[in-house]
């Protein structure tokens, strides 16, 4: 990993297809244990891939005709987005209500922001059995307007050119392109504004996307308030990954951050852990209500039952109460176990809802196929690659050069 | 803070509809309240489980043919392969059959879920597919309440299947094949209303042989294809599902998205230029 990379600070002089391809080759070590790990799945994933468009969906998932979405929709596609939503609750934080405290955090995570997207999208094209007729809800052959999946499909559609258009002053930055950068710095504030409107509603829209299998979903699962519940636990779902991210790319890219940044990083996740206690306090509360409204008692005592009470009190209750503690007493390390257990706990929610509480009590049974996991696992490695590359060559972490003011 | 019964999206729902006049809220779900589709009453009383409309299904749409009696189970799901199948429960009347099929929704949430309207209700009646349109996502299968729509899962070329009702030979003034061949006069054809009309007529007329009951007059919003049996429908395997339609589950949701692509940029924007102006950070 080189530090002083003076091609990004300013590449004046240098024809700029020159420029593209020095930094297309590799930086820093070939055999780390994360190369050594990610190549072979990737490459088998890749492989698994053109089976699956060659012989069809059947020879490389589960999937059954009771449970259409498997892992790759109820983990890539609604698992994925709902921690991509700290891109969206950060901008809203730093550009609308101006705390600037966590300004230097934006960048990087509006970059996971997007590649996410990005890639999650890309599952979602894995899964769909034509894909040739993707563009249609698009040219309008035809427009499904009364379909929340429409709806989701614009939104992660535009949702994307958004995030794009809040991270091109990075890549102006890169290539060193004055003009431009200043008009795409120009766009951000508009940017940011369309960006969580359409956040706000895709993140509900992947809940109200199972409204219609009513009779289809666990009962303690199914309510009419799960685009809220979706809405809502997207908050800390996305920051808690933002800690996460955080604390890892911290050590890792560790010789990009400034001095000043590093000295700030303790406030910011501190200031994140008392955002999450308290969007997880508002998001177990309404669950109560719910669990109230809907009067599932009977139901708290079945396998189900207790399945349900452990994610409400081991994975919402605990860590809400663990970041209260660790904003209290100051605990990052308590902090990073929050966030953990967060994490964990809206993987349970989700895919309690689509993949685990969906047809629960179909005779067949979907387990995902080693196959589903392993081209899962692909999709998640090459977007880490994919964010690698950026963050070293793009000032994400590090600072942007002098001409470009502060970031 | 209290939650009222959807009161979020009701209210966001209207300020939506109050702002949004024009061609999506006409195609909003639940307009399909006055059109006297056709369709078919299915008699099982007179079913007397000979399968022959399986073999008239399977040849009308060039679907393989299902097997003789003996190497099949009583009770087995519509496929891939198998658009309809009768199948046969054991109840306190005594072998009764069943014969399962898409039951062609009035307000069908396959179509209300297809985001190119590849699934189509037709004017006629006909529930049906169009594969230049589909892209393979299923959303209509999760969204079915009969669990209709089935994938070819290990094709390349993957179709979804399941009843259209015949639409092409109706196109041509035909009726649907099994109706057509049906040597035990169980299923009968005709618009919702004649079909109400003759069942009620039957159930007058022999009110020791039927339970009285009409599945389908009122189930997911009422559907086109609808039911007279001599027991409860719970001993056939028929589920009890809502009577409201289930396209109506998503309209409060549908609903708010105008409006708060209109409150919410004002708001973004009105809080942005607030915070600027103090040029203070609100949080410590
Ligand atoms: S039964 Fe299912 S597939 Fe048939 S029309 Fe109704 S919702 Fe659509
Ligand atoms: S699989 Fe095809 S028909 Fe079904 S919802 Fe998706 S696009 Fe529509």
């Amino acid at each position: 990993m080189s530090e002083n990379n003076p091609i990004a600070i300013d590449n004046d002089g240098k024809p700029i297809w020159k420029f593209l391809w020095s930094e297309l080759k590799p930086k820093g070590k070939i055999f780390t244990p994360f190369n050594v790990i990610s190549v072979p799945i990737i490459l088998l994933g890749l492989t698994l891939i053109v089976i699956r468009f060659w012989k069809g969906l059947g020879s490389v998932t589960n999937l059954t005709q009771e449970v259409p979405w498997g892992l790759w929709i109820g983990f890539d596609v609604v698992t994925g987005v709902a921690f991509a939503g700290g891109a969206y609750v950060l901008t809203f934080m730093v550009y609308i209500l101006n705390m600037k405290k966590y300004k230097s955090i934006v960048r990087v995570t509006v970059l996971n922001g997007f590649l996410a997207y990005v890639f999650y999208a890309g599952a979602l094209l894995l899964d769909l059995g034509r894909p040739w007729n993707v563009i249609n809800p698009i040219i309008g052959n035809n427009f499904g307007v009364n379909s929340v999946l429409f709806l989701v499909a614009w939104h992660f559609l535009l949702y994307m050119i958004a995030q794009l258009i809040e991270f091109s002053p990075a890549i102006a930055e890169w290539l060193g392109a004055k003009r431009i950068h200043k008009i795409l710095s120009g766009m951000t504030i508009a940017a940011v504004i369309f960006g969580i409107t359409l956040s706000t509603l895709h993140q509900s829209g992947l809940g109200a996307l199972y409204l219609m299998a009513k009779e289809k979903i666990h009962p303690l699962w199914y309510s009419e308030f799960i685009p809220i519940m979706f809405f809502v636990s997207s908050i800390f779902a996305g920051l808690s990954m933002v800690i996460f991210e955080g604390s890892i790319s911290h050590n890792v890219f560790q010789k990009q951050i400034s001095e000043k940044d590093h000295k700030a990083r303790t406030g910011i996740i501190l200031g994140l852990s008392k955002i999450c206690a308290g969007t997880m306090f508002a998001y177990f509360f309404l669950q109560v209500l719910v669990f109230i409204h809907n009067r599932h008692w009977d139901l708290l005592n079945t396998p189900m039952g207790y399945w349900y009470l452990l994610e409400m009190f081991g994975f919402v209750l605990l860590p809400m109460m663990l970041f209260y503690f660790s904003y209290r007493r100051n605990n990052i390390m308590l902090v990073r176990v929050a966030a953990i257990l967060t994490i964990l706990g809206i993987i349970l929610n989700r895919l309690n809802v689509t993949v685990i509480g969906f047809r629960w009590d179909a005779a067949i049974h979907y387990i995902p196929s080693w196959m589903e996991v392993v081209v899962t696992l692909t999709v998640l490695f090459t977007e880490i690659w994919i964010f690698r590359w950026v963050i070293n060559r793009m000032p994400v972490l590090r600072d942007s050069p002098s001409w470009a003011g502060k970031h | 803070m209290s939650i009222n019964r959807r009161g979020f999206f009701k209210v966001l729902g209207l300020t939506g509809a109050a702002l949004v006049i024009g061609r999506e809220m006409k195609a909003a779900p639940g307009g399909n309240g006055d059109i006297d589709f056709r369709g078919v009453l299915y008699d099982s009383a007179r079913c007397k489980g000979c399968r022959g409309c399986e073999y008239d299904c399977a040849e009308a749409n060039g679907l393989p043919l299902p097997g003789p009696a003996k190497d099949i189970p009583p009770i087995r799901h519509t496929s891939e392969t198998k658009r309809t199948v009768v199948n046969e429960y054991k109840t306190s009347k005594g072998t009764v059959f069943i014969k399962m099929q898409c039951m062609h929704c009035s307000e069908p949430a396959c179509a209300s879920a297809c985001l190119t309207q590849a699934m189509h209700k037709t004017k006629a009646g006909p529930v049906i597919w169009r594969g230049e349109k589909c892209m393979g996502c299923r959303y209509c299968m999760i969204s079915c309440p009969f669990d209709i729509p089935k994938f070819e899962y290990h094709s390349s070329n993957p179709k979804i299947q399941k009843c259209d009702m015949c639409y092409n030979r109706l196109k041509t003034g035909e009726i649907p094949a099994c109706v057509a061949n049906c040597p035990n006069d169980a299923l009968f054809y005709g618009t919702r209303r004649q079909l109400i009309k003759e069942a009620r007529k039957r159930i007058v007329e022999n009110p020791k042989l039927y339970v009285d009951y009409l599945y389908g007059e009122h189930e997911a919003g009422g559907t086109c294809w609808m039911y007279l049996s001599p027991v409860p429908f719970k001993e056939l395997g028929m589920k009890e599902i809502q009577k409201a339609s289930y396209p109506a589950l998503t309209k409060g949701f549908l609903y708010s998205v105008p409006s708060i692509f209109v409150l919410f940029p004002a708001l973004l924007l009105g809080i942005h230029q607030a915070t600027k102006k103090d040029n203070q950070t609100p949080e410590e």
